[in-house]
């Protein structure tokens, strides 16, 4: 798809947009979020606990952490997917639950997903087809979708006749379907090797910035998350916390390209999170402007 | 018993050359019954195989093992005098085709009730724990007990211009046999789409009807085809067995008591209404394979194992 089909209006440089953000709806508020697992035997599991975070609207949040300190729970709470113990949480001023009846912000998983009996054009179409959408919008939706994600040639396929990036590049594109203002997204690039996932986080980058969603995206990988956000989300386990949230300033989105990786402050920015991560406490990381 | 989509992958729609492999060795297997039957026939003791008291071979006189040709010479000729006086082929034709009908209204039965006993019991939980040892202790009663309360039942039902008739009855338990392999597959199936399946029609704000037809059904139809196929199979003998017990004129159940009455004058005319019930069982498979071959699109999951 070229840049001058885009829809959207312009693409809001990160920094700028900051005074505006103020006065919008954030894109999610989480309210002093507890969650306890109560399992078999009255044991419980605190996943997670206090947890604060606002997304601006057009922000790339990026959340990071040891396995299981709740990451997948946060985002499913946000999904509406399962409901906090205590606390509250809003999506663009509505409840969770509400939000996910309005369709205000799309999915991908780890695995993709794909339905196995529909095509790779009908499962983009999905979520289109399940609200009644006609099927000539939903044809040149899902053929936009598809030139997105680069897999026009594969439109008739079955999924497993896809490689499993491709796959992966379906799901995403399924995710955008119904131009959500929010993405969700757990690891969705967890299962491909190292060049596909840089790939697709170029990708990623262009489809935010093209599409102005804000994104929350769960990761384990620490360039990744660096080279993909606005913030960068550090979580502890046991109980799930919030232990640092660090500004990454590399510039808009659409500045971001591959000589990203090779620069200075990319590289400030994981040893940072790295540190964060390892449970030091950095002396004056917080507020700090990494320029 | 519990039919899983493993089993599917034995009947996976055949192509081009395996095709005509598949064929061949169906005949090459039918031959090679025909020729041991002859052999032993002609090669056996008269008097059969005996361990102690024990028959463990058949006796080989024409009695009891009529030569091939003789079966199949005996389906031209006629069947009797009177009314009987059509070829046996055509007699046997004519039953086959009556008992198929009376077991394709006990399938569809069957199918229809297994299918409504799964979708309640995916939909409440309570419901699978109320009804499915239910379900599975209506197979331990064995047919020769119900049959008998069937019709009396059933002869007790009457309004209008419907009076309850026998070939119902026989219908009532071919589905009574059919509903079971159907009600546990179609549960399995309908509880088989993945989480991350739910979970996404969930954040698509879908609610459970649409649920179902969109996605569960779907994902269904590699363990449903399975249950479909021994429902079939159930259907078949659950008729007749029931034209046998009831005693339903017309069917081949009942042909296959008759002609063996006869079978000391005429023992190669016994096996005729034989090879019709094995006639009916293939149609029922034929029908189930293809049906299998229009829905294989929702098998492409299906592992090849
Ligand atoms: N449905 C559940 N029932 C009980 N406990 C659960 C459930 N889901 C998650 N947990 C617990 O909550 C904690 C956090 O789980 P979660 O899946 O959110 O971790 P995570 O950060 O996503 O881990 P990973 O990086 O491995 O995906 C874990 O200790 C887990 O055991
Ligand atoms: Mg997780």
């Amino acid at each position: 798809m070229s840049e001058a089909s885009v829809s959207s209006p312009e693409p809001q440089p990160a920094a700028p947009a900051a005074e505006v953000r103020d006065v919008e709806v954030p894109a999610v508020e989480v309210r002093g979020v507890d969650k306890i697992f109560t399992g078999k035997k009255k044991a419980t599991v605190t996943a997670l606990e206090e947890i604060e975070l606002t997304v601006a609207p057009g922000e790339f949040v990026s959340l990071i952490g040891p396995s299981g300190c709740g990451k997948s729970t946060l985002l499913r709470l946000i999904a509406d997917l399962d409901t906090p113990s205590t606390g509250t949480i809003t999506v663009f001023g509505k409840t969770a639950r509400q939000a996910r009846i309005d369709q205000e912000y799309g999915i991908a998983f780890q695995q993709a997903g794909l339905l196995p009996w529909r095509t790779v054009t009908a499962n983009i179409e999905l979520p289109l087809e399940l609200h009644g959408v006609g099927s000539a919008a939903r044809k040149a939706r899902s053929a936009e979708l598809l030139a997105l994600v680069g897999l026009s040639d594969f439109a008739d396929n079955y999924p497993d006749q896809l490689s499993g990036g491709m796959q992966q590049r379906v799901a995403i594109a399924r995710s955008l379907a119904e131009s959500p203002r929010l993405l969700l997204m757990d690891e969705p690039f967890g299962a491909l090797d190292e060049m596909t996932r840089e790939r697709m986080q170029t990708e990623l980058v262009r489809i935010c910035a093209e599409t102005g969603a804000a994104v929350v995206f769960v990761t384990h990988s620490i360039p990744e998350a660096v080279y993909l956000s606005n913030r960068v989300v550090v979580m502890s386990p046991r109980p799930g916390r919030i232990r640092d949230i660090l500004t990454v300033s590399l510039g808009s989105a659409s500045e971001r390209g591959e000589q990203l990786r090779e620069n200075e402050a990319f590289f400030e920015n994981v040893s940072k999170v790295r540190e964060l991560l390892h449970g030091e406490a950095p002396v004056g990381i917080r507020g700090v402007e990494t320029r | 018993m519990t039919p899983t989509p493993a089993r599917t992958s034995n009947s996976r729609a055949p192509r081009g050359n395996a095709t005509l492999t598949r064929i061949g060795f169906g005949i090459g297997g039918i031959l090679l019954l025909v020729v041991v039957w002859e052999l032993y026939k002609a090669l056996g003791p008269a008097t059969g195989v005996m361990i102690g008291d024990l028959t463990i071979l058949p006796r080989t006189t024409d009695l009891a093992m009529p030569h091939v040709w003789d079966m199949i010479g005996r389906l031209f000729e006629d069947g009797g005098t009177g009314r009987n006086a059509v070829p046996v082929w055509l007699a046997v034709l004519r039953a086959s085709v009556f008992s198929l009908g009376v077991a394709a209204v006990g399938w569809v039965v069957g199918v229809v009730v297994g299918l409504a006993l799964a979708v309640l019991m995916q939909r409440f939980r309570t419901a699978e724990s109320a009804v499915l040892p239910w379900i599975i202790l209506s197979q331990t009663v064995p047919l020769i007990a119900i049959a008998p309360l069937v019709r009396r039942w059933g002869s007790q039902i009457e309004f209008g211009d419907f009076s309850w008739e026998n070939w119902m009855s026989v219908a009532v338990i071919a589905s009574y046999l059919a509903f079971f392999p159907v009600s546990i597959g179609a549960l399995r199936g309908l509880n088989s789409p993945d989480t991350i399946h739910v979970e996404l029609f969930r954040s698509y704000g879908i609610g459970w009807w649409k649920t179902l037809f969109t996605l569960r059904f779907p994902a269904s139809v590699p363990y449903l085809l399975p249950a479909l196929r021994l429902a079939a199979a159930n259907a078949v003998i659950g008729t007749v067995v029931a034209e046998v017990s009831i005693g339903l004129r017309g069917g081949i159940g009942r042909m296959i008591i008759e002609y063996a009455q006869q079978a000391s004058g005429d023992p190669a005319k016994t096996w005729a209404p034989i090879f019709g019930a094995v006639a009916i069982g293939l149609v029922a498979a034929g029908f189930i394979a293809l049906l299998g071959v229009l829905l294989r699109r929702y098998r492409r999951g299906e592992s090849p194992a």
